[in-house]
């Protein structure tokens, strides 16, 4: 049995009367890719950002059910937001680089925790873009404006801003939706990279890339989660008509 | 020709026509003042204008034009302004648009801009009446007419501008740009200090220059509240005299021709000057901002 690094119970969420998630219950196991599809509007992005509270932002977001992450209970109103998301990252659909530049995009988490070293910064920024795949490509030009980056490279250096401060897990929320094929294969790569020291989620449209890179697929419909298996099974033999439909591309 | 056509090209010529009024407007300014300036530097030396701190031009026997004082005074309470209303607009269009309500803001925006409508002789007003007492009484002078009055009273008048426009240029700033940094751990105030307000500092540093122009120009209110005295004052606690005062009260009643009236053009010239050349840094900066991305 695999280990479980975030425990998802029956968790409901609504938009002041809308409900959006409902009595979603998922495993999501330690050091693999979980991807999670469905259509449009089914409420991914939103389950997503439960797992870090980014609803906290939203005072019309009410939560409900329990979401552990190992022995931390996350939605709890004692847990401190700074440390869960220290411990759980996050990777945009758009890639949205700070207007600052590369070393400081990197830098950025580590700053705002207190890190002040020059030198261990340095190589955090390294280690960190290195981890991105990124490092060969700007080593150069750590001091230019992260704005000028190509798409494919700013969704990379997202990547890396999320890995200098260590997390546990990255969420990522279709992070190849505007990007170009060969980007695309860039940023897959990565994940089965990143998947040796992290545990990943990913929300995507894209079935080839579910097929290509997630161990265990959700899906999901109107809310509701409707079959969780191994990607494998998920794609060849689901077990929901549902699913059957959605993953052979019927509508969505 | 049809008629939307005849109506396009009309109302296209209207608003060319205007924009080119504006500008010639502008031009026949610079050049008055120039034209009177240079009159005036037939009796005065560049040297007295400039360096001379004692302005005397009405002295009988030997009058004379120096600005340093009333340049320095001018420098002084527009700075002492900026220094209070900077740090209070942007921390209040802050609070504005990432602390406050939807519904607070609504009602203390449309209330912060009305603050634009109060007129200056109003504040002028305000200023001997309640700054000025209250003034003299924390800091224990004879009186409380000097620059800091005139600073604190400039603030005020420039605040409105200053936070309307902070709190448009912060409310602009990209909801993920924000998001990006909580994703990180950062809190409210990290994020607003280390990632909203630095995006937007184009923004913020057209919000100063207005500020800073409205200072530099107003003339009533440093008029009626900081004591009117030409001397070169030592700091914030002299009454002070601005260029812009010395121009209202002597232009009215200074002899058409003499040396005294067109002095009198070349203070005006110099502040034109100086508003100027605030607005063309202003703007270099804010492009310079804006090429690095936002
Ligand atoms: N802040 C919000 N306030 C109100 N309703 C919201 C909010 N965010 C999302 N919703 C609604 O919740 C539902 C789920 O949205 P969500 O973004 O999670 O869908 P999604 O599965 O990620 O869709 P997509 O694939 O298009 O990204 C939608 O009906 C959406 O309109
Ligand atoms: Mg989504």
């Amino acid at each position: 049995m695999e280990k479980i690094k975030i425990d998802i119970q029956e968790l409901d969420l609504f938009f002041d009367k809308k409900q959006v998630l409902k009595n979603v219950s998922l495993h999501i196991p330690a050091g693999k890719i979980t991807a999670i599809i469905g259509p449009s509007g089914c409420g991914k992005s939103t389950l997503l950002r439960s797992l870090n509270r980014m609803h906290d932002l939203n005072p019309q977001a009410r939560l409900s059910g329990k979401i552990m992450l190992d022995e931390l209970n996350i939605l709890h109103g004692n847990t401190n937001v700074v440390h869960l998301r220290r411990r759980i990252g996050m990777v945009f659909q758009k890639p949205n680089p700070f207007p600052k530049s590369i070393a400081e995009n990197v830098s950025y988490g580590l700053k705002i925790n207190g890190l002040h070293d020059k030198k261990k910064l340095a190589e955090a920024v390294e280690n960190s873009l290195r981890a991105a795949a990124l490092w060969d490509e700007v080593k150069d030009d750590l001091d230019k404006s992260a704005l000028d980056l190509s798409g494919g490279q700013q969704q990379r250096l997202c990547i890396a801003r999320a890995v200098a401060v260590e997390p546990e897990v990255i969420l990522m929320d279709e992070p190849c939706s505007a990007l170009d094929p060969i980007s695309t294969a860039k940023v897959e790569e990565l994940m089965l990279e990143l998947k040796k020291k992290y545990t990943l989620v990913i929300v995507t449209h894209n079935m080839q890339q579910a097929q290509r890179v997630s161990d265990f697929t959700a899906f999901m419909y109107l809310g509701e989660l409707i079959e969780v298996g191994e990607t494998r099974q998920i794609f060849q033999k689901p077990q929901h008509d549902l699913t059957k439909n959605y993953v052979e591309g019927h509508f969505g | 020709m049809n008629q939307r056509l005849f109506w396009d090209k009309f109302f296209e010529k209207v608003f060319k026509g205007t924009a080119w009024v504006a500008v010639l407007t502008l031009v026949g300014i610079f050049l008055m003042l120039l034209i009177n300036s240079a009159r005036a530097f037939e009796t005065i030396s560049f040297a007295e204008f400039f360096s001379g701190t004692a302005w005397n031009p009405a002295a009988y026997g030997e009058a004379t034009y120096g600005i340093g004082a009333m340049l320095f005074s001018t420098l002084l309470v527009t700075i002492g302004a900026m220094l209070i209303a900077v740090p209070l607009g942007i921390g209040a269009a802050a609070f504005l648009s990432e602390v406050a309500s939807p519904r607070t803001r609504n009602i203390l925006k449309p209330a912060i801009e009305m603050l634009a409508a109060v007129p200056s002789v109003v504040i002028g007003f305000l200023g001997i009446v309640l700054v000025a007492p209250a003034l003299a009484k924390i800091f224990d002078l004879p009186h409380g007419l000097n620059a800091l009055n005139g600073s604190i009273l400039l603030a005020i008048m420039a605040l409105p501008t200053l936070i309307s426009v902070t709190e448009d240029a912060i409310h602009a700033v990209p909801q993920h740009y924000k998001e990006a940094s909580y994703a990180l751990g950062a809190n409210r105030w990290e994020t607003l200090l280390r990632v909203t307000l630095p995006s937007c500092t184009s923004g913020i540093l057209v919000a100063i220059m207005l500020g800073l122009g409205r200072a530099l120009g107003e003339t009533m209110t440093v008029l009626m509240a900081t004591g009117n005295a030409t001397a070169m004052p030592n700091g914030f606690f002299d009454s002070v005299r601005t260029i812009t005062a010395t121009v209202a009260i002597e232009m009215g009643e200074v002899p058409f021709g003499t040396p005294h009236y067109f002095s009198l053009f070349a203070c005006a010239l110099v502040l034109f000057l100086i508003t100027l050349l605030v607005n063309i840094a202003a703007e270099r900066v804010a492009a310079g901002y804006r090429r690095k991305g936002q």
